[in-house]
């Protein structure tokens, strides 16, 4: 089980990488998304995955899960859903502003 | 020692930012509370900083989870003094806030997003757990993008994007080598990786989770092939949210690493601390021949951010306490120092109403107090006695020489020069020459800029002239960051 949730988590992460490289804006974002989930699916993964287990440990209870993984994807999963809203909507200003969503074109010289 | 003061440098910029936000638009108000709270929390982390100096590490164990379960925050001599200077620099820029940064923007929230940045990198600084330190990197983070985007030009708006994304690809990989360090090691309490890490003597996943560790950190704190994101997003925003993220964000990511790689990572130091002599030799260069290469005087002042960074992993890739010591000496030295240089190109820029360095000149005749200053910055930049610099160069190149990287010391050297030149370009372009007649003098302006600049300097000269009674603490941190054994007993108390 351990093994076919890292693979999945590499291929999030190799489409993710794909779509970061690409030159539309929303494309980038995809992307970011893609590989903030292979990064959770990956904490997860480390964890330890079981069946059953409650996340408690008490005397006499053999067999738990670790709650820690779980706490961190927690975390890091509301953390990228804050960003990425922003990202979009930092996306949809500058792309307006700016009049393309090409990345080749949103570069220049002039600073002020 | 347990006690409840290791959480206030996080907690009052915490409050203060949820307390302006609640009456954004009364400006009068909201500066003067942001101004009074800044003066008042500056004093009591004044007052932590000395009680820790003299008492030893304050440990706090939130919600009384003794420490390898519950999340620890660390207050020791390290990481409080970084924490008052960033508050220096924080009071500093809150008065230079109120005239620089035009009403409208101000009433965007300015102070709240001020407030969450201080509090996220006092977090930083001070929490004792990996992961704790990714979350309180996306605090100070997420405040820096509300900040960077402040005002929506289209400049900013493209430069933040790029800042933005690259911001946001180095944390998935941060979240991802915690994850990798967890399977490892199972946990993310420092001290207790430290442990664990040494039990083991640093087998080869370790070390190679450590320099990947070492690649995120140098993301965000700009270190040789990762530096190229930061000129540009660092020119755009406010003079002095420019000098805020100049003086604290990348200081950041260049502690994480002096923290990781003095506590966990330091049993393979042939590869780990040999990687970074490379690392800092050509930071130093790219840095100083990216400053000489620009004429835009903003520019000019971030480029200058690249080769700092690279002087304080020197210390580090020295790997003794004389490097340490004067990597920290340096890295004080030098938050005061970057805020001190974007506030006074920012006054420069915006009262000469350009950036380039060639439209503007005869400077001197209008504002003779902000070029002695620019002047008194640049040699304390250079390393120039008797100022700040000056100590922390030399303790930094005597560290070097005591690990026999000559070559390395060499190279500091020589880009301590290229940065002297690179700077004094603005002074000698932009001051000196016959008087400009065609710009009005704009004395209030310059008065709000030269007050906050005056109070950085005066540290900056304190560093240089005071330093018998401040380099010894500095002395015993680099005795303290060669020992980690400390730091692990008084987080697990064994």
């Amino acid at each position: 089980m351990e093994i076919i949730m890292t693979v999945l988590a590499g291929i999030l992460f190799t489409a993710g990488v794909y779509n970061l490289l690409q030159k539309q804006l929303l494309r980038i974002i995809v992307g970011a998304t893609l590989i903030s989930h292979g990064a959770h699916l990956f904490i997860l993964t480390m964890g330890e995955l079981k069946r059953g287990a409650p996340p408690v440990l008490q005397d006499g209870i053999e067999n738990y899960s670790d709650p820690l993984p779980q706490a961190l994807i927690l975390t890091s999963i509301v953390i990228s859903f804050g960003i990425t809203s922003l990202l979009l909507v930092l996306a949809y200003r500058a792309s307006k502003e700016n009049g393309t969503d090409n990345m080749e074109k949103l570069r220049g010289n002039e600073n002020e | 020692m347990s006690s409840n003061l290791a959480i206030l440098p996080i907690l009052l910029p915490l409050v203060a930012a949820v307390l302006v936000a609640f009456f954004p638009k009364k400006l009068k108000a909201v500066r003067l509370v942001s101004q009074i709270w800044m003066i008042v929390q500056t004093v009591i982390i004044a007052f932590i900083t000395w009680y820790v100096l003299d008492n030893g590490t304050i440990v706090l164990e939130s919600g009384d989870w003794v420490a390898p379960y519950g999340i620890v925050i660390v207050a020791d001599s390290l990481s409080i003094i970084l924490a008052l200077t960033t508050n220096i620099v924080a009071l500093a820029c809150v008065f230079a806030a109120s005239r620089s940064i035009p009403d409208r923007q101000e009433k965007f929230y300015f102070y709240t997003f001020f407030f969450l940045l201080i509090s996220g990198v006092s977090g930083a600084f001070l929490t004792g757990d990996l992961f704790n330190l990714f979350v309180f990197f996306e605090v100070l983070l997420m405040a820096s993008y509300a900040l960077i985007t402040l005002g929506g030009d289209k400049v900013q708006l493209r430069e933040s994007l790029k800042y933005v994304l690259i911001n946001v690809f180095s944390s998935v990989l941060f979240v991802t080598t915690v994850a990798f360090l967890y399977s490892v090691v199972g946990t993310v309490n420092m001290a207790q990786i430290a442990e664990r890490v040494a039990e083991s003597e640093q087998t080869g996943v370790l070390t190679a989770i450590g320099i990947l560790l070492f690649f995120i950190f140098g993301t965000k704190a700009a270190l040789f092939p990762l530096y190229y994101w930061l000129p540009k997003p660092y020119i755009v925003p406010n003079p002095v949210i420019s000098a805020l993220f100049g003086a604290l964000l990348t200081k950041v990511g260049i502690y994480c690493i002096i923290r990781v790689f003095s506590l966990i990572f330091v049993h393979e130091t042939e590869i780990t601390h040999q990687l970074f002599v490379w690392i800092a030799a050509l930071t130093l260069l790219f840095g100083a021949i990216g400053a000489l290469s620009t004429q835009n005087i903003k520019l000019i002042i971030a480029y200058n951010v690249i080769p700092s960074i690279g002087f304080i992993l020197m210390g580090v890739s020295a790997y003794n306490s004389t490097g340490f010591s004067g990597s920290i000496y340096y890295l004080v030295n030098d938050m005061l120092l970057k805020a001190i240089l974007f506030l006074l190109v920012g006054a420069i820029a915006y009262l000469a109403g350009t950036s380039d360095l060639r439209k503007i000149r005869g400077m001197i005749h209008h504002y003779p107090f902000l070029g002695w200053m620019l002047l008194i910055a640049t040699l304390a930049l250079a390393g120039i006695p008797p100022f700040g610099g000056f100590i922390g160069k030399l303790v930094l190149l005597q560290g070097t020489f005591e690990a026999g990287e000559v070559i390395l010391a060499l190279i500091g050297l020589g880009v301590s020069l290229l940065m002297l030149l690179s700077v004094l370009r603005i002074f000698v372009r932009g001051f000196w020459g016959e008087k400009d007649s065609s710009i009005q003098a704009d004395k209030k302006t310059a008065r709000a800029f030269s007050y906050p600049i005056a109070f950085l300097l005066v540290f900056i000269i304190f560093l240089g002239i005071g330093a018998e009674w401040v380099f010894p603490d500095f002395i015993s941190i680099g005795e303290y960051l060669m020992d980690p054994s400390i730091y692990i007993d008084s987080v697990l108390k064994e």
